[in-house]
């Protein structure tokens, strides 16, 4: 690119930035360091390379390597949002409120393990883990417990749910209906990544093929009733939990998003319809700088394969907005309390990497779930960053590091390799089938592991600078009581509620899913009369079956 | 000597099995033989799959909370069925003071989070109950 035509791409930026401001002013009229010193929106070089725009760009423009928006944090800080909920749904919606009394500014819900495999409170495979995870919801009822005066219009809320995905989000908008807040108003996310559920997660419940055909019913449902809705949260987060490495995580999650997309065109859909409504999920690591370069990467190799491979217009469609996570394999069991450095650092290089919103563990979740203190200090560690440490005053600092775009070109290259592959094989969901995705993450585990026995990878607190040390704090503990409890109340709900209703629904559900027609209506219907999600999701086991895991040990 | 039989388990519906598998592969690699489950396997399952494989050590890994619903519940059925002599291990996010609970109903040792899979090895060559010979 010449001068002259960086010159002119530059003023149309600006152009653009000036419209921005008269509308949605920065955080503050002026930004300066401590010493007083100016800090500029956005700092480039002073003579653009030939491939400078095709590489890295503007902010909030083609290929998004320095984020999404165009004047980012200085326009306004990402999302700080806790993942929680434990025990009953009246026990979660206090932390929510204590919460949102703190100054969070979004939620997330963290569902136990029966609700997010379609199990009821009740049934079998439930016993020992209600509540434990997260929130137990069999129905509605709960649903309306947990949202209890939270004012669903005025709050945007995460909700970690995938197989399930479907019913939860009707129970939403069925709670919001309750409140007066039609579905258009409602902001937030499911998570609804199915795909990483067989390679990472496993709280799957039907085969891909069924999965997919929801996954698509829920974009063209969302696209034209819960038009503000995130209908997907394509998650690396599990990915790297699990043992894979950054560029794997790129590769992977973005191989996944590409099935998701695929699948919604085939079956009809707009990629500039429901492209804007995808969104991403990633993990931070503990190698800092590679962490960074591994959001930028992650933007632009994204932005080209919606681009070229599928067309895509809509600049929303192209880019990634993302959540972001620590990583909770990093925590260590020894000195719980070095977790909130490393929380920290990683939190501080999701924001580098320009995340939209942050989720920051808690020091003590590799014991227990987190207490009410440990919590509050992982939002603070956010707040720190945000307000105290100057990383948000101008766009993308760390651009134009030697290092960090040089790891940003070859975790793009190495992902795109990858991503190769994978297409070889038949795209995601073969690969998937034939174990290769889970293998790779399972050597990368491993190899991760030796590392750290041998010593040639330092884990303060584990293999270094050991000491006797004791986690001394209070632990948050799920009696196996409230099981009990969420059994007692689903027989109540089951005897008061109109039973011949529910049976209508569900047989309607039961036929839709034979067919081809949208299920969400059917599942949001059958949702208002108090069919439980045990209920629902056995309908869809009766006609999808049940996914059975390869074996890859 | 014949190898040493593991049964690698994942009792609940918990999906986080990287922890199983990486140690699967460090007992592999010190000479055993490793039967995984695979995962959400009820505590009849595992003490079926136990039964049926002969195996000399039943490896449990649970993240979810529920060990103290499904450890006990394990340990009860594999005496039912006469496995005392197989040895028993535990692992996961598995609190310090649930941990003498666990031992009293005959888990053998708790591998949390950090162990180091060498340990678990010369744990299991030490203290595995039945002849190998």
């Amino acid at each position: 690119m010449s001068g002259q035509n960086f010159d002119e791409s530059l003023r149309k930026w600006q152009a653009g930035v000036d419209k921005l401001l008269a509308k949605r002013p920065e955080r503050k009229a002026a930004f300066h360091t401590i010493s007083g010193l100016p800090i500029d929106r956005l700092y480039l070089p002073a003579a653009p390379d030939d491939d400078y725009m095709e590489k890295l760009g503007l902010p909030g423009e083609f290929p998004y390597t320095r984020g999404v928006q165009p004047t980012m944090y200085r326009g306004q800080l990402w999302t700080m949002r806790q993942y929680a909920g434990f025990a009953t749904a009246a026990e979660s919606n206090k932390r929510y409120r204590y919460l949102l009394g703190q100054g969070q500014t979004g939620l997330s819900v963290a569902f136990d393990l029966p609700t997010q495999i379609g199990y009821d409170a009740d049934h079998a495979l439930a016993h020992g883990e209600v509540g434990k995870v997260g929130v137990s919801i069999s129905s509605l009822k709960d649903m309306e417990t947990l949202f209890d005066q939270i004012p669903l219009d005025k709050v945007s809320t995460s909700m970690t749910i995938n197989s399930p995905a479907a019913v939860l989000l009707a129970m939403y908008i069925a709670v919001a209906e309750k409140q007066g807040v039609g579905p258009a108003q409602l902001r937030g996310t499911i998570q609804n990544d199915i795909l990483k559920e067989y390679s990472s997660r496993g709280t799957y419940i039907f085969p891909p093929r069924p999965s997919m055909r929801i996954i698509t019913d829920i974009f063209a449902y969302c696209a034209s009733d819960v038009p503000q809705w995130n209908t997907i949260s394509i998650s690396g987060y599990h990915i790297r939990e699990a043992g894979s490495t950054a560029v794997q995580e790129v590769a992977f999650t973005l191989a996944n998003g590409m099935a998701y997309v695929q699948a919604a065109i085939d079956a009809g859909l707009d990629v500039d319809v429901f492209g804007p409504r995808l969104s991403f999920f990633f993990n931070a690591h503990s190698d800092f700088l590679e962490e960074v370069a591994k959001y930028r990467a992650a933007r632009r190799l994204w932005a080209k394969i919606m681009r070229e491979r599928f067309g895509a217009k809509n600049p929303r469609s192209q880019m990634i907005r993302f959540h972001t996570q620590t990583a909770g394999c990093s925590l260590t069991a020894k000195q719980p309390k070095n977790n909130i450095m490393r929380v920290a650092f990683q939190a501080m290089s999701a924001v580098l990497g320009g995340t939209q919103s942050l989720h920051t563990n808690s020091m003590d979740e590799a014991l227990c779930l987190p207490t009410q203190e440990s919590v509050t200090i992982a939002l603070r560690t956010q707040q720190v960053i945000g307000y105290e440490t100057g990383v948000t005053e101008t766009i993308d600092p760390l651009a134009g590091s030697y290092y960090v775009e040089d790891l940003t070109d070859r975790i793009e290259a190495q992902a795109a390799e990858y991503i190769r592959r994978i297409d070889e094989m038949g795209g995601s969901v073969s690969a998937i089938e034939q174990g290769f995705i889970q293998r790779e993450i399972q050597e990368a585990a491993y190899k991760y592991q030796k590392d750290i026995e041998s010593g040639e990878r330092v884990v303060v607190g584990q293999n270094k600078f050991v000491t006797d040390e004791e986690f001394v704090g209070d632990r948050l503990k799920v009696d196996l009581s409230v099981g009990q409890a969420q059994a007692q109340a689903l027989a109540a709900l089951r005897a008061g509620r109109d039973n011949a209703a529910v049976q209508a629904r569900l047989a309607a559900l039961q036929a839709a899913a034979k067919g081809s027609d949208n299920l969400m209506p059917l599942i949001l219907d059958a949702v208002r009369v108090y069919a439980t999600l045990g209920e629902i999701c056995d309908t869809l086991r009766g006609v999808f079956g049940e996914y059975q895991a390869p074996m890859t040990i | 000597m014949r190898k040493i039989r593991v049964l690698a388990a994942k009792p609940g519906l918990d999906g986080h099995d990287r922890g199983i598998k990486v140690i699967a592969a460090a007992l592999r690699d010190a000479g055993m033989e490793v039967i995984y489950t695979g995962l959400r396997q009820s505590p009849e399952q595992i003490v079926s799959a136990a039964l049926q494989e002969d195996v000399d050590v039943v490896g449990l890994s649970v993240l979810s909370g529920a060990h103290d619903y499904l450890f006990p519940k394990i340990m009860e059925l594999m005496r039912q069925k006469g496995l005392d002599d197989v040895l028993v291990i535990g692992g996961g996010i598995i609190p310090e003071e649930d941990v003498p609970a666990m031992k009293a109903v005959g888990v053998s040792a708790i591998f949390g989070p950090g162990a180091n899979t060498g340990d678990i090895v010369k744990f299991i060559q030490e203290n595995v109950k039945r002849r190998l010979n």
